[in-house]
């Protein structure tokens, strides 16, 4: 009998399979869901499945009702590749993820060689969120779409808008050790020189990724060398237990970063943060003429506990512009998506962005923040929407439009 | 000067929270013979217990609550599990706790979900204690250190000037003695195994809100506080004492330095590797650790 009801609980799936994949449009979600990293990976599957819903009340893409399979990767390449073979397995045939450039950049060339092998059931790979621009320059494909700006366009952007400032003498660099944190510093090297020659690199150091309890040695060598900001692309607890550390030992410098913005890192990062903390980003729910406002609002009622925040406005952006070269293609066939959706542009919430034809990166505005204590507890009136209930809330310093954080590409896909 | 006095500051009472740490983990293996797998994830308990309590009734109640409840958890897991383990060999209760881990890890994320807490430095230990030059020494750091003093003392204190700590010691190698004597020794077990847990869950309380109370906490000092156990000396207080010192110091004096080693790396950056390097040195040539009794 047990064994009779094993094989009815493998058989069953497998006949509902099929007749499924003709009704719905599957989208695998590769991102983890366990472990360390897995409460970032928990906001990106509840943004998508809320964005999934909102797609199918309104009747789907052409009629299709959009799926999201959750794939568990535990921020691991390899693991990454198998939690793909297994949806495509699945009639899958978009996927996507977005946390940390390895997997990313495993994931590329995994479904680029996948297609190359299986003409005709070709598999598209949209980027939400690793931001490596290797992916879009020398390891570029045609089947990844980009939807988050680059470690290099930020970074444009961010030394832009720090140039500007005459106080700013001497920056200390101080990042993770692996490929991500060295482009950041490398690209920080580089924009600084060229816009600003007279600031002085005090010091610059690579740390451990996600390992360190105690960056109070890292802060006595900030002070030491003098430095009155710091550019950091870390991310998690390496973002706040830094920002932490330096209010202890009353180190006084301005923090430019990439990730300080979400995700627990507020929350953790507590008062210590209110007007010293600087981000880049495409979005935060305090900006002016915010066309987002109403999904920011629906979102936060059915976000998971302790992350109430819409982060990723580029997932939205990155439905719209699915749906957008399906309707275009007038089909969900990837090959025909893909032709349609590199190139086009698209009028999103916070103005028109642009998948650049020659690499797949989007170009979109992107924003100069700063962190602040929030309207209720005393801070500029700006400062309407707090972050995660911290008392902190985010207010625009800059808008910098698509074009002038936009990189020259080295990119030569083939395209099939 | 400022410089070497801050760095020599800041390594003490990192090793000094090392220390709490693994303290309890030290304890246990040399009371019970038990290699506690689970003892981070007590660490853990005992920081989200603090959240949840600072925020009902205030930090300093929670100081004293939060690790009484996290050892009531280590008596109730000697008591119902780790007691009828016991007689399946040393594998079989390693294997327990490790299991143990993943339970309370996953009961956390249930229960207070995959983000960090909102649990933070109480109002009256905020703000710097001194200041050496120019920098600023935070009070909190000073408390820390403060605490984990007092527990090393206390625990020496326990194990060698009271009955209960004679009748602790006696029962490790004479069960039969003690027994026969009066002596409750699967009780005295359970009492030495929730001890543990609440000296891990009174680093947690402290550790939580200088650092991040996230889900991931524990898996971040597991193998730390096993280098030091084995660099100690297995079961060793005194050595487990000094070795946290001199982890914490090696590391910090590590970060602080930029001398150039080999392939253009800087010492900085393999200063997070030393303690393991230390620990895979000491075992080739002392394996008992500094002051350990025992051989392997």
């Amino acid at each position: 009998m047990r064994k009779l009801m094993m094989a009815a609980a493998f058989a069953l799936p497998m006949f509902g399979a099929p007749a499924m994949a003709q009704e719905t449009l599957k989208i695998g979600y590769i991102d983890p869901l366990s472990g360390g990293g897995a409460s970032v990976g928990e906001v990106g599957l509840k943004t998508f499945q809320f964005l999934a819903d909102e797609l199918n009340a309104k009747g789907g893409i052409q009629g299709k009702k959009v799926e999201i399979v959750p794939l568990d990767n535990k921020t691991n390449p390899q693991e990454s590749l198998i939690q793909a073979q297994k949806a495509i397995d699945a009639g899958v045939r978009y996927l996507t993820q977005g946390n940390g450039s390895s997997v990313a950049g495993a994931l590329s060339d995994f479904v680029t060689k996948y297609n190359e092998r299986n003409p005709g059931k070709e598999v598209i790979f949209l980027n939400y969120a690793a931001v490596d621009p290797d992916i879009t320059n020398s390891k570029c494909t045609y089947w990844h779409f980009r939807l988050d700006a680059n470690a290099d366009m930020k970074m444009e952007a961010l030394t832009t808008y720090l140039a500007k400032d005459p106080k700013i003498k001497s920056v200390y660099l101080l990042n993770q050790n692996y490929s991500f944190g060295q482009a950041v510093a490398k690209a920080a090297k580089e924009y600084l020189a060229r816009k600003r020659p007279d600031i002085k690199i005090v010091g610059e150091d690579l740390h451990p990724l996600a390992q360190l309890k105690d960056f109070a040695p890292y802060v006595s060598k900030i002070k030491a060398a003098g430095a009155d900001t710091v550019i950091t692309g870390n991310w998690g607890n390496d973002m706040s237990l830094l920002v932490k550390a330096g209010r202890d030992a009353g180190l006084n410098v301005d923090w430019y970063t990439y990730y300080a913005g979400g995700l627990g890192t507020p929350t953790a990062m507590g008062e210590a943060a209110a007007g010293h903390v600087k981000i880049i980003a495409e979005y935060h729910s305090n900006v002016a003429n915010n066309k987002a406002a109403k999904w920011d609002a629906d979102y936060r009622k059915q976000a998971p506990k302790g992350n109430p925040d819409f982060y990723y406005l580029r997932g939205k952006v990155m439905w719209d512009m699915l749906a957008a070269a399906i309707n275009k293609a007038k089909s969900a066939e990837p090959k025909a998506v893909a032709y349609a959706l590199e190139g086009m542009k698209y009028d999103a919430e916070l103005g028109e962005v642009e998948m650049r034809k020659t690499d797949h990166q989007l170009i979109q505005p992107l924003y100069v923040l700063t962190i602040v204590k929030s309207a209720a507890k005393g801070g500029p009136k700006e400062a309407k929407i707090d972050m995660e209930g911290s008392g902190l809330a985010p207010v625009t310093n800059a808008r910098l439009e698509g074009y002038t954080s936009a990189q020259p590409t080295s990119c030569n896909m083939t395209r099939p | 000067m400022e410089f070497f006095l801050v760095q020599l500051l800041n390594g003490i009472s990192y090793g000094l929270l090392l220390f709490m740490l693994s303290s309890g983990l030290t304890l246990v293996f040399s009371l019970m013979g038990v290699l506690n797998f689970a003892h981070a994830s007590f660490y853990m308990l005992g920081a989200y217990f603090a959240f949840q309590l600072s925020t009902w009734i205030g930090f300093w109640p929670a100081l004293a609550l939060a690790p009484l409840g996290v050892g009531a958890i280590g008596m109730l897991v000697e008591r119902f599990g780790l007691r009828k383990v016991h007689r399946y060999g040393h594998v079989a209760e390693l294997l327990f706790t490790f299991g143990l881990a993943y339970l309370i890890d996953e009961a956390v994320h249930l229960v207070w979900g995959r983000s960090a807490v909102d649990y933070r430095v109480p109002p009256d230990l905020d703000g710097p204690l001194f200041s050496i030059f120019t920098s600023q020494y935070p009070t909190y750091r000073g408390f820390m250190m403060l605490v984990s003093v007092a527990m090393l003392v206390s625990i020496w204190l326990a194990l060698t000037r009271t009955r209960i700590g004679l009748v602790i010691q006696a029962a490790l190698s004479h069960p039969q003695t003690v027994e026969a004597l009066g002596h409750n020794v699967p009780r005295v077990f359970m009492l030495v195994f929730g001890g543990g847990a609440a000296l891990a869950g009174l680093a947690g309380v402290i550790g939580g809100n200088a650092f991040v109370t996230e889900p991931g906490m524990a898996a971040s000092v597991g193998p730390i506080i096993f280098v030091i156990v084995v660099v100690g000396g297995m079961g060793s207080l005194a050595g487990a004492f000094i070795a946290s010192l001199l982890i914490g110091c090696l590391q910090t004096f590590a970060v602080a330095l930029d001398w150039p080693l080999f392939f253009g790396l800087k010492l900085s950056q393999v200063a997070p590797v030393l303690p393991y390097l230390l620990m895979v040195l000491l075992l080739i040539f002392r394996p008992k650790g500094l002051m350990g009794t025992r051989e392997g």
